[in-house]
């Protein structure tokens, strides 16, 4: 890749807060480093892969809302984690997890383990049974 | 707290970058390609079972901390690590190496990283930084990928140095006690490459090095099929990030080692090096129009026409591509 062909697609992915560097080669053939505001196919997956979470989040806002899953699930998607993240998170196993992602069991959670899955999420706990409810 | 200066330089590669401006802080001038050579650090492998958010594993470099261990042994650098059993004591750990005026590497996880920005931020934990000092209660950070030094608040370090996951960091800190001033670059270089060209041609696994290529090659051509359009585009994107994303320095790492090569013919005085980061080059641009066209497909969304198909024989290109160049590679005497 030629200097001149470090690409700068900029679509703002940086949030203008920093540019990222490449290698490319200069008119004499050597390596220079070269900062570039982002690039086509990058940006297209890096969007794509948001889309996938934000997809997975109104989804579990959804379902929260019917009454079909606790918060634990919406918020797990909000703070981008999956079952074995948010497990190691609050010291329990996965299926104890998938348990509490039921409305009937959620409620039933006492406060010590709420705190937990609400530091997790970085909410409050009043936060996270207002939103059981 | 004593604030030292730190010569912060942005790199592509944060492991590549902590190991460049932390030895450069001591003396001992290595740049970043040159610290992916002698680390050994290009590489591929596909790793179909290993999923992360359900999507397949694909990796351009070699894994995490490797290249930070086999430039250490090749240069005769010997490094202090620690990781903490809890926050406090990793803490009081930091800030005591610290009051010795000594930067320290740390392993951390992006999420928590408020300098990043949002787009950026998923649960990545094997991310390195350098702390250097403390200012009003901040900690001064020499983050490599970005363009200048910054700062972090104390909460958010510790959250960041004791992430959850894959691989938990558990605080782990390393700072270097012992680097020699002059070293002669000639027999790292050596046994870097030859590493390299071997990692590429002679692990018998179907998951890595050239051959890895050719089976994430034959996999791709039938995503669609398999595992549907919407899956088949989040494989693809995955890929694409792998390869372009910050980090690599373009075309998975590709660019970065060819400028290693280059460098190095001219400390070794060898013209058929800088032939062969040439020919590297070349090799990089082919992994570019993939990336180009994967994105294009991506963007698509759906396999119309043979989007995959024309993916699968560009990335078999780049395999015939890389199989002949690692084959000269492993061949010239050095």
């Amino acid at each position: 890749m030629k200097k001149e062909e470090v690409p700068q697609d900029g679509d703002n992915m940086h949030e203008g807060k920093f540019k990222q560097l490449f290698y490319a080669t200069d008119d004499a053939g050597e390596y220079v480093k070269v900062n570039s505001v982002g690039w086509e196919p990058e940006n297209i997956a890096m969007q794509q892969a948001w889309e996938e979470v934000n997809t997975k989040i109104e989804d579990a806002r959804r379902r929260m809302q019917a009454g079909e899953v606790s918060p634990i699930l919406y918020y797990m998607e909000k703070t981008i984690m999956d079952l074995p993240l948010l497990a190691s998170y609050v010291n329990k196993f996965q299926w104890q997890v998938k348990r509490h992602l039921k409305p009937s069991v959620f409620r039933k959670l006492n406060d010590d383990i709420l705190r937990k899955y609400a530091a997790a999420f970085k909410i409050s706990l009043e936060e996270l049974k207002k939103a059981g409810q | 707290m004593s604030e030292i200066q730190f010569n912060h330089v942005q790199t592509a590669h944060c492991e590549c970058g902590v190991i460049s401006n932390i030895f450069r802080f001591y003396g001992l001038d290595i740049s970043e390609p040159m610290a992916l050579g002698i680390g050994a650090g290009l590489f591929f492998g596909h790793l179909p079972f290993v999923k992360v958010n359900g999507v397949p594993g694909t990796t351009y470099r070699v894994v995490p901390g490797a290249i930070f261990s086999r430039v250490c042994k090749r240069l005769g650098v010997k490094m202090e690590s620690h990781t903490f059993s809890s926050v406090e004591k990793a803490t009081a750990e930091l800030d005591r190496v610290l009051d010795k005026g000594m930067p320290v590497g740390l392993q951390s996880s992006v999420y928590y990283l408020p300098y990043f920005p949002p787009s950026y931020r998923f649960h990545f934990n094997a991310h390195n930084l350098v702390v250097y000092g403390k200012k009003d209660g901040n900690y001064l950070v020499s983050d490599p990928i970005m363009e200048h030094a910054t700062e972090i608040d104390p909460a958010s370090l510790a959250e960041a140095r004791f992430a959850k996951g894959f691989p938990a960091p558990k605080g782990k800190m390393y700072y270097p006690v012992v680097v020699p001033k002059e070293v002669n670059f000639a027999a790292p270089i050596k046994a870097g490459i030859k590493q390299t060209c071997s990692d590429m041609l002679n692990i018998p696994l179907p998951f890595f090095g050239v051959k890895g290529i050719r089976f994430l090659a034959k996999r791709l051509r039938n995503y669609p099929e398999k595992v549907g359009d919407r899956r088949a585009t989040l494989y693809l994107g995955n890929i694409i990030r792998m390869q372009e994303e910050i980090g690599t320095g373009g075309a998975g790492f590709r660019f970065m080692y060819a400028a290693f090569l280059q460098e190095a013919a001219g400390l070794l005085k060898r013209d058929d090096l800088s032939q062969m980061a040439q020919e590297l080059t070349a090799v990089g641009d082919i992994w570019r129009n993939f990336a180009f066209t994967a994105g294009r497909v991506c963007k698509s969304r759906t396999a119309t026409g043979n989007g995959y198909a024309e993916l699968s024989d560009l990335m078999m290109q780049c395999a015939a591509s890389e199989e002949v160049f690692f084959r000269k590679l492993a061949a010239l005497k050095l």
